[in-house]
This record gives C-alpha cells, sequence and structure tokens, in this order.
C-alpha cells in the first residue's frame, strides 16, 4: 500500500499542467474562476481544443477515441483542469449518451453519432424527469406509439439542463402502457428539430436560464434511433445513471473552489483585518479540508477497486453524497467570506460578454448567486435521499 | 413571566397580517421587484394610514411608541409577505439611531415626518472592510467652516437609492470614534449607486467625494458614536429575528403542504419517515427560533447590559442557524421545483439566507457571546 503518486503518475501530471498552460484560452478561465456563465460557444471551444489533443472522451475506450486512462490518470486530469480553470465538461453527450451507445447502440448509431460528438458537431440534452416522475423516475408518462418505421412520441420533459443550446435530446419513453413501471420504457435518441418539440425556459432562484421544459406533440421518430432493444430502456437508463454519479463527486472542483474561497478570504477584511486571520472562520476552512481530503481519498480507493472502467454499483451514492456536500459547504463559506458584500444581486455581471468594473471586486458578484445554484447537487442526478435509499437497500440490505 | 399578547397587540398583528395577505401576493411580490422603485409606495402608504410606519417611533414625536414586541408582530408578518420595504431599516434601526443620539431639535426635524412614513431614512454603517463592525469605519470627515467635508465609499446601504436622508459613520481622526452624520443624498459630491440584493429589497453603494454638510448634521457626540451603533443594532437585529421567522413559518408551511400533496412511488412523499424526521428537526428548530425571536423582542429596549449583548447575541446565532437550515432543506424537500424562481419558497430560503449577511452572521454572534460568556469562579481557577 502507497498513497504516494508514482514517477510515471507524476510525469503525467506535468504533461497536464504544461498542456493546459499552453491551451486552455485565458479568458474561459478567468470567467471559471470568477463564477461567471458560460456561453455555449466557450463550452464548444474549449471541447474542440480537447479533442485536437486527444483528450475530450476521457471515459470512452481506445477504440473509440477514448484516453485509456487509469483511474488515477483521471483523477489527476480532473485535478489539474479544475484548478487550472477549465470549464466543467457539459457532460450529456461525452459523458452520458456516448457510453450508451457505446454499450448498447447499434454499428450505424456509434459510426454516426459518436464522431459527431468528438467533434462537438452535437449538444445533447438529457430527457429523463417528467413534471410527474422525478425521483420516482420509472414512472414516466411520455409515450412513443410505433407507426411503421417511426414512433410518434407525445408527453413532456422537465428540468432538462441547456436544452436551450441542444440539437439532440436522449430520452426515457414508455413504448408499453400495460407493463410494469420498469418493463415498458425505451431509450430514444432524437433530433431536437423535429416538427412538434417545443422548449420553454424555466428560471431558476439565481436568475439563470439553465433548465427547460420540452413539449413533444406528435413528433415522429425513426425507429432505428432506438437504443438497444424496446422496452428494455431501463437498463440503459441505471447505466447511465452510475456513470452521471461517479463523474458528480466532484473533488478537482471542490478543490478549486476551496482555493478560490482562500484567496477571497485573504483579501476580504473584516474591521481592517484580513478575514483570514480571524480564527474561526480559518478553522471553518480547516473543516471543510480536512473532509474535502478524507473524501479524495475515498473516491480514489472505491474507484481503485473497481474494474469495468471506473464505475462502480452502489458506492457511487455514497461518494455523490460526500462530494455534493462538501462542494454546497464550501460554497456556503464562500457567501459567509463576503459579509454584507454577498448581497449585491449584479446580474450583468455574472453573464459571459461582461467586460466592464465590477461594483465591487471580480470575485464578489458570484458566491451567493452559486450558493443557491449549487442546491441542485443534492437534488439531481438522483437526490441525495434517493442515494441513501439505494445505500441502505444495496449495501447495508436493510 | 407572561407570553401572551395583550388586546392591542393582537390587533396589531392582524392588521398587519390582513393587509399584506390581501396586497402582497407573490404575484404582486414580483411585481414591486420589477418596478423602477422595486418596492410598493402604495403598500408603504397604506402602512402609514393604518400607523404602521410609527410603530417603532415614541410619542414624543407622533409614533405610537411601540416596544420590542410591537416590532416583532410588525416585522413577523413583513417577513411573511416577503415584502420590500424598507421598514426595518428606515424606521427601526434609523429612527432608532436618532431617538438615541438626536438632539431634541433633529428629533423635532426628523421623527414626526418619519413616523408619518413621509421621509424614508437609511443607515450607511458598512464599508469594504468593516463586515459587521460599524465602529471600523473609514470614512472622514474633517471639520470645516460651519459644518464638515465627508469622504469615503459606503456599501451595501440598504433601502439607500430611496431615503430622503441617510445616516452616515465617518471618523473625524485616527484613533478617534466613530461619528454619525445626517446626510442629503442630493448633496454635491454624493453618488449613489443602485441594484437590488438578491433576496429582494434594493440598496445602494456610496460614494462621497468631499461632500459639505453642516455643523448641526452631526447627531450626537463627535467620536462616541459606537455604543449607541451597537445598542441599535441590538434592536434592529432583534426585529430582523422577527422577520426571518415570519419567513421560516411560511417556508416550512409551504414545504408541510408540499410533502402531503406531491406524490411519487405511489403515495405522499411526506409518507417517507426519512423526510417526516428532516420535518421533525426542522419544526424543532423553529420553536427554538420562536422562543429566542420572543426573547430578544423582549430585552431590546433594556437598557444596555452584558446579559442584554448575550440573550441578542444568542437570539441571532439560533435564529441565523435556523433560518439557513429551513432555507437549505425546504428546496431540498421539494426537489427541482423548490429551486424556481415562479415559486414564492425559493424567495424565502434567499431572503433566509441573505438576513444572516446583515447585522452579523452565525459566526458573529458566536464571537460576541464567546467575548461575553460568564466565567464561574471555580472554572477560571481550574484552568489556571
Ligand atoms: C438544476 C437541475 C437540473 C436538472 N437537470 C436535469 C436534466 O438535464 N435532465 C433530467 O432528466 N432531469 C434533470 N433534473 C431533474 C432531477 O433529476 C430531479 O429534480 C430529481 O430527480 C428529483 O426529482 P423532483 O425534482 O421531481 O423531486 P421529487 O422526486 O418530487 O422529490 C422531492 C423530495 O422528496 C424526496 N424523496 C422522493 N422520494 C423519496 C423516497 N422514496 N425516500 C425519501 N425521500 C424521497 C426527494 O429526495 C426530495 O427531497 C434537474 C434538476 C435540477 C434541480
Amino acid at each position: 500500500m502507497d498513497i504516494h503518486f508514482t514517477p510515471e503518475e507524476l510525469a503525467f501530471r506535468s504533461e497536464v499542467r504544461a498542456f493546459l498552460e499552453q491551451n486552455l484560452p485565458a479568458d474561459i478561465a478567468e470567467k471559471v474562476r470568477l463564477g461567471r456563465r458560460l456561453s455555449k460557444e466557450d463550452h464548444q471551444r474549449w471541447q474542440k481544443i480537447l479533442n485536437k489533443q486527444g483528450w475530450y472522451a476521457v471515459n470512452w475506450p481506445v477504440e473509440y477515441g477514448g484516453t485509456g486512462w487509469s483511474v488515477v490518470q483521471k483523477h489527476i486530469f480532473d485535478e489539474e483542469c479544475a484548478a487550472a480553470g477549465a470549464p466543467r465538461l457539459v457532460a450529456f453527450g461525452v459523458n452520458m449518451v456516448a457510453p450508451v451507445i457505446i454499450k448498447f447502440g447499434t454499428q450505424a448509431q456509434k459510426d454516426y453519432y459518436l464522431p459527431r460528438i468528438l467533434r462537438s458537431e452535437d449538444w445533447w440534452c438529457q430527457g429523463y424527469s417528467e413534471p410527474g416522475a422525478g425521483s420516482d423516475l420509472a414512472s414516466l408518462k411520455t409515450r412513443a406509439e410505433r407507426d411503421g418505421d417511426h414512433y410518434v412520441v407525445n408527453g413532456q420533459k422537465t428540468w432538462t439542463t441547456l436544452g436551450q443550446h441542444a440539437n439532440r435530446i436522449f430520452c426515457l419513453v414508455r413504448t408499453d402502457p400495460s407493463a410494469k413501471k420498469q418493463e415498458g420504457i425505451s431509450f430514444l435518441l432524437i433530433d431536437m428539430d423535429t416538427p412538434g418539440i417545443t422548449v420553454r425556459p424555466i428560471i431558476t432562484l439565481d436568475g439563470e436560464h439553465e433548465v427547460n421544459e420540452v413539449f413533444f406533440d406528435n413528433v415522429r421518430v425513426p425507429v432505428e434511433n432506438l437504443v438497444g432493444e424496446e422496452n428494455k430502456g431501463w437498463t440503459c437508463a441505471k447505466y447511465l445513471l452510475t456513470h452521471e454519479r461517479t463523474g458528480q463527486a466532484g473533488i478537482g472542483l471542490s478543490k478549486a473552489a476551496l482555493a478560490h474561497l482562500k484567496d477571497i478570504a485573504g483579501a476580504e477584511t473584516v474591521a481592517g483585518r484580513p478575514l483570514i486571520d480571524d480564527p474561526l472562520f480559518r478553522a471553518r476552512i480547516a473543516e471543510v479540508e480536512m473532509r474535502l481530503m478524507a473524501v479524495e481519498m475515498s473516491t480514489l480507493r472505491i474507484l481503485a477497486a473497481t474494474r469495468d472502467g471506473g464505475v462502480p454499483g452502489a458506492e457511487s451514492s455514497l461518494l455523490k453524497i460526500q462530494g455534493s456536500e462538501i462542494r454546497q459547504a464550501i460554497s456556503g463559506l464562500m457567501r459567509k467570506a463576503l459579509g454584507p458584500n454577498a448581497l449585491p444581486f449584479l446580474e450583468p455581471e455574472l453573464e459571459p460578454e461582461f467586460d466592464g468594473e465590477p461594483l465591487y471586486r471580480d470575485y464578489s458578484a458570484s458566491p451567493a448567486s452559486q450558493y443557491f445554484n449549487l442546491r441542485k447537487l443534492s437534488i439531481y442526478g438522483g437526490s441525495n435521499e434517493i442515494q441513501k435509499n439505494i445505500i441502505a437497500k444495496q449495501v447495508l440490505e436493510l | 413571566m407572561n407570553f401572551e399578547l395583550n388586546e392591542e397587540q393582537q390587533m396589531l398583528a392582524d392588521t398587519v397580517e390582513r393587509l399584506v395577505r390581501n396586497t402582497y401576493g407573490f404575484e404582486q411580490r414580483e411585481a414591486f421587484y420589477q418596478s423602477p422603485q422595486g418596492y410598493s409606495p402604495e403598500f408603504w402608504r397604506q402602512l402609514s394610514e393604518l400607523g404602521i410606519t410609527s410603530v417603532p417611533i415614541a410619542t414624543d414625536y407622533e409614533g405610537f411608541g411601540g416596544t420590542g414586541v410591537e416590532n416583532m408582530l410588525v416585522m413577523k408578518e413583513l417577513g411573511r409577505g416577503l415584502c420590500l420595504e424598507p421598514y426595518l431599516h428606515s424606521q427601526v434601526y434609523a429612527a432608532g439611531l436618532i431617538q438615541q443620539l438626536g438632539s431634541v431639535e433633529q428629533r423635532q426635524k426628523i421623527l414626526p415626518s418619519v413616523a408619518s412614513g413621509e421621509q424614508l431614512l437609511a443607515v450607511a454603517d458598512e464599508e469594504a472592510g468593516t463586515h459587521f463592525h460599524p465602529e471600523a469605519s473609514e470614512c472622514t470627515a474633517v471639520p470645516c467652516e460651519r459644518g464638515w467635508r465627508l469622504s469615503g465609499h459606503k456599501r451595501v446601504v440598504i433601502g439607500g437609492e430611496l431615503a430622503h436622508t441617510i445616516l452616515v459613520t465617518a471618523r473625524m481622526s485616527d484613533g478617534d470614534g466613530v461619528s454619525l452624520f445626517l446626510l442629503d443624498p442630493a448633496a454635491e459630491g454624493v453618488s449613489r449607486t443602485g441594484y437590488p440584493c438578491i433576496d429582494g429589497p434594493r440598496a445602494c453603494d456610496l460614494e462621497l467625494s468631499d461632500v459639505y454638510v453642516e455643523a448641526d448634521a452631526l447627531i450626537g457626540p463627535a467620536g462616541k458614536a459606537g455604543p449607541a451603533l451597537a445598542y441599535q443594532r441590538g434592536r434592529a437585529l432583534a426585529a430582523q429575528c422577527a422577520e426571518a421567522l415570519g419567513s421560516m413559518e411560511e417556508a416550512f408551511r409551504l414545504t408541510l403542504e408540499y410533502l402531503k400533496t406531491r406524490q411519487q412511488f405511489g403515495s405522499p412523499i411526506g409518507r417517507f419517515q426519512a423526510l417526516q424526521h428532516r420535518m421533525a428537526e426542522m419544526r424543532g428548530e423553529l420553536e427554538l427560533a420562536r422562543s429566542m425571536t420572543i426573547l430578544a423582542a423582549c430585552v431590546a429596549d433594556d437598557p444596555d447590559s452584558s446579559e442584554r449583548s448575550r440573550r441578542l447575541a444568542a437570539a441571532k446565532f439560533v435564529v441565523a442557524r435556523a433560518s439557513e437550515l429551513i432555507a437549505e432543506q425546504s428546496i431540498q424537500l421539494h426537489g427541482g421545483i423548490g429551486m424556481t424562481w415562479e415559486y414564492s419558497l425559493a424567495h424565502h430560503a434567499k431572503r433566509l439566507v441573505m438576513l444572516t449577511h446583515q447585522f452579523g452572521d452565525d459566526d458573529f454572534h458566536l464571537g460576541q457571546y464567546s467575548a461575553l460568556l460568564e466565567i464561574p469562579r471555580q472554572a477560571s481557577r481550574q484552568v489556571a
């Protein structure tokens, strides 16, 4: 047993760091550091840079254009990216639908969709949740009826993240209403340009347009867009969710956020003295840092124990809970560090195009907004309560 | 001890409750927020007609002469309605400072029009580096012929954009304590930058460049405003606890209702024991917060003492912790819906969290309390 990185791993870290220094656009890193919103173009610019290097599809098998990296390498890569201020990758295409297509898709689907994802030609969104089907996802009602060589889709999806940018959506739809809940569901790939699809924004409490409602009114989808077998979509859905959760521990992001928190605590002053010198606040930072250390070690340990590409089973639920709670705790301290300076709601300063003078400091506009936005971490991808149910059932066998 | 309201107090509570319910529905509130003023002048007029704006002001100055208890009753309902008007900062805090520090002439000149709701006040006591410590102000007041010249930058003056008169902290020279001045925001050299706060009410930054104020703009003795600021912040935080309480009660009510109606896995989610226990915990914290709000209201107007300071710090500490818990958990228990702008719950959550960013957060009050902690002799001997 040895928790130190090997010389190869250290060399890999230097390689990643050098790459980021040379290739990560400074304007994008600046927006990320200051918690500004990113445009679609910002995301795509960065994806293309990564793809050119062959480092975009980190989790794919090598034969499809993946990296073949070990769990430790992926961890190092994530950590370096976050530390450098690289944007968090929008997972829906590269890290959600792609693994499903690779595992369950036809050759034609692989040949068509995977290269388009690699080249950032497609922007995917996730059509799982519905107004009546959140935690109880399997109760979804969006209906797909076979009509010749098409499915006709009717229903509504909701909370569709960044659906306003997407040209494709992967959906769970009900193909057999008479079967048991989980058994009549299929996994469909749908072109957002198909007639009958309407996207409506949902504005979140921080004033952001990040999620949407998507309505389907007699939308005709070719049958070859079915992934896996008809009525076996739940298998794909679950496979994808474990991938989603594993990515959500977000250790690299927490570390970067913690570093930013220390910067803020160093810059803010309380009665003329740096906040970082206040023993109580310092202790609060120390506490999350120690916990983060424990979560990081646990993530590495649990991921290292898995064979099939770093996708653990029910343990991913443990990591999701711990990881999301740490990130939320750091975001709470960040807001707190600003004291009264966290109050102003300066939306223009959060926009991707903002290049004016900040009202106060460049870092002060986003912490409160971010704190409220990150409430989502314990809700989506299966809420933390649902993760605890999974642990109780599958790990503890209660 | 008596925890009952008298008849007059009950009437006051009912009046405000009814007014808020009838005029401050969530959609109306959104319209007030989106309007250029960012609040409802009409609602303010109604508060004034019913005499509510005069509640915290002394009877000598055409006020109602209410105590911390009356302030609590008003603020609780304003909190329940997520009201955007600067009642706390103008009627309680700023007016309290004038009442405590002002000369008879200053009080007579200003307070009656504040009581009637015609004149709005604000307090500019936070700067980039003060962070809940107004006594650390770095704004300067330089004596000049027949007055002073003020310079510096004030941050997040709540209600400052609307205020007709702003109370500004500044110091005359290094080593000296802080002084308080009346400022006409239209004076030459003052610039105001307004913005909404993330929980709704509007505030502003104030840039003061060599602003001339007359000799009688000084409130109270030069360099000695510190204790009054601390005392009045205590009164304000007591009222603020009540605002939080009203908002917590509403967030809790909405969440409880939601747990009974939202169906997942074939039953209302309130059937899940994990959520039942969470609600039970929140209910417990809410109860503690209610008790501490009452305690704070009852001691807010007591003469200054360490006992009063301890109790007020404890109240804000307990209420701030409960506010954060209830804000975070009500969102969590609602799932995605709890995060949407369209639903009042999210705005309660924001208000509850951001109230901790005014008049000191839990850590600040933990520090205040620790500093005043009573140590029995025996314990200090053991330590030694
Ligand atoms: C910002 C954001 C982005 C999202 N993006 C997407 C997206 O791109 N695509 C997509 O398909 N979905 C997305 N979602 C939806 C997300 O997956 C759901 O919000 C989530 O599954 C919870 O469902 P719900 O909101 O309906 O809450 P509900 O399921 O109604 O849950 C309400 C509360 O009840 C609890 N609860 C429910 N069942 C149980 C139980 N059995 N035991 C104990 N507690 C329980 C929950 O934990 C929660 O606290 C997003 C959500 C958010 C907030």
